[in-house]
């Protein structure tokens, strides 16, 4: 009886909808914490998997020995490897594509490599605007990895005593 | 009256109607940025800031884009009536706004039976959604009609009854002298000896509007975007702009009927009342305007849809009753002049 007398006076007089305001109306003059987003970035964890790169040593050889074992882990066959004998003797890739639209992003590639050769870098921010542009080339990839090379080094740098 | 005579007097009428329309059309393009800011506010977000200093051009680049869109006729519309209903929807917006009284004398049409008017006007917006509907040929806009429909036949009633209060306490259907009968103090709005009905009129107002928590004409989760699902382009922005200077609208109308219009609220307090004579009374009337349009949003960001059957239930069951109850109270109230009011 009391409860019902006190839930049609809660209804008449709208107590639930003021507090509804109420708590909407605080929320207004609540501090805003959108990232606005070309200028200011959010912070990204050394470990994340974003664009491939392939790395050179410091003396300019390329990593990558065509071992293929990227190309066996990768669970979504992304990657085509085709190998060949360079001049020196050595075992080198003919080609060495990714997919990006078969990519999954799932790093295996990465861990499986001998050699520290295919890497994931950090970026997330790139895109595909022509059909074709999705087949990332040896040349690209190793153009990735020089232009980023101290940024990659520095992220195993910092992630190596976990690995 | 002579010819030059009658010339100058429509000149006159269209330059009045140039002053009324540019300032409503300036308000809803203000309207819509602030919904969007005010919206992102209480989600604690931004909201547009990109175009023009902390995005205030955004609506103007919104109407440009709806400009530029084509504007898609659906093979098995009904094209005259498709292209006729926004227009019937936009006109009685901007219609009413004829016998709105802006400050003391500041109006453009003075006509006795303006209330009259100004539920004709308002109820004939729903023309405009039931004939889109209809002629989209398309079950959500059907559907989204058909719900706008029974619910302005519903909430209609309840406003009506909520303004008979108002026409039993000032004694006239003139909106000047409407405001004119609350003069004497905030606490001389009807706001409170009216104060049941005031919330009614609030809330029909609402569900007239089709604004949220009474959106279900459009309710885009479940029917998509209602009775404009199919309208495209500048068609589309029509119905837009009679939404918002709708809203605008009843504002302006609740803060006639209930808060004195263009007085101002300093009234009757000693010493106040002296030092903000000189605010104009047009500049009270936008200050109520530009509150109860915050409320609309502020209502949108706070309240769920109601889902259709408790629309009509607080329409039927709540609202008309209470009216109903009030009207009668109030009208003893009237011809017994009991106090504190009459
Ligand atoms: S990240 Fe995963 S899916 Fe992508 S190429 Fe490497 S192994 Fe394949
Ligand atoms: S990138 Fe690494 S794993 Fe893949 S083929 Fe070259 S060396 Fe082998």
């Amino acid at each position: 009886m009391v409860k019902t007398i006190i839930r049609i006076i809660k209804s008449f007089t709208l107590w639930e909808l003021f507090a509804g305001l109420l708590l909407t109306g605080k929320y207004f003059w609540k501090r805003k914490f959108t990232v606005q987003f070309p200028e200011e970035k959010t912070p990204v964890s050394p470990r994340f998997r974003g664009l491939h790169a392939l790395r050179r040593y410091p003396n300019g050889e390329e990593r990558c020995i065509a071992c293929k074992l990227c190309e066996a882990v990768c669970p979504a066959l992304a990657i085509t490897i085709d190998s060949e004998q360079r001049a020196d003797g050595s075992r080198r890739t003919k080609s060495y594509e990714i997919d990006l639209f078969k990519c999954i992003y799932c790093g295996m590639c990465e861990e499986a490599c001998p050699v520290d050769s295919i890497v994931l870098t950090d970026m997330s921010h790139y895109h595909i605007a022509e059909r074709g542009e999705n087949i990332l080339t040896k040349e690209k990839l190793l153009a990735i990895g020089d232009k980023y090379e101290e940024q990659i080094a520095a992220a195993r740098e910092e992630e190596g005593r976990y690995r | 009256m002579n010819l030059s005579q009658a010339i100058i007097e429509l000149i006159w009428i269209v330059l009045g109607i140039i002053a009324i329309i540019v300032p409503v059309m300036i308000g809803v393009l203000a309207f819509t940025y602030a919904e969007r800011k005010v919206l992102a506010f209480m989600h604690v977000r931004i909201g547009p800031n990109r175009v023009g200093p902390f995005g205030f051009f955004q609506p103007l680049a919104d109407a440009i884009k709806l400009l530029h869109k084509e504007i898609i006729i659906p093979a098995v519309a009904d094209k005259f009536i498709f292209i006729l209903a926004p227009v019937l929807s936009i006109a009685p917006a901007l219609a009413a706004w004829a016998v709105i009284p802006f400050a003391q004398g500041w109006v453009l049409a003075n006509i006795n039976a303006g209330i009259l008017y100004v539920l004709a006007m308002t109820s004939f917006g729903a023309y405009g959604i039931l004939l889109s509907g209809w002629a989209s040929n398309s079950k959500y806009a059907l559907f989204g009609s058909l719900r706008s429909a029974a619910q302005m036949v519903a909430y209609e009633i309840a406003m009506g009854f909520a303004l008979i209060g108002v026409m039993l306490a000032a004694g006239s259907l003139n909106l000047s002298q409407i405001v004119l009968a609350q003069s004497g103090g905030i606490w001389h709005w009807y706001w409170l000896p009216l104060l049941p009905l005031f919330v009614v009129y609030l809330i029909s107002g609402v569900s007239e509007t089709n604004r949220a928590p009474f959106d279900v004409a459009e309710g885009e989760s479940e029917i998509v975007a209602g009775y404009h699902v199919e309208y495209g382009g500048m068609a589309f922005g029509v119905f837009f702009l009679a939404e918002y200077s709708n809203m605008l609208l009843i504002s302006a109308l609740v803060s006639l009927f209930f808060l004195g219009g263009w007085l101002s609220p300093l009234q009757g307090i000693p010493g106040l009342e002296t030092w903000f004579a000189w605010v104009p009374g047009v500049i009270w009337f936008l200050i109520k305007i530009i509150f109860f349009s915050f409320l609309y949003l502020w209502l949108r960001a706070t309240f769920p849809r109601y889902r259709y059957d408790q629309i009509m239930r607080l329409g039927w069951k709540v609202l008309i009753p209470i009216t109903l109850i009030w009207i009668v109270v109030v009208a003893v109230a009237a011809r017994f002049n009991l106090p504190p009011w009459w």
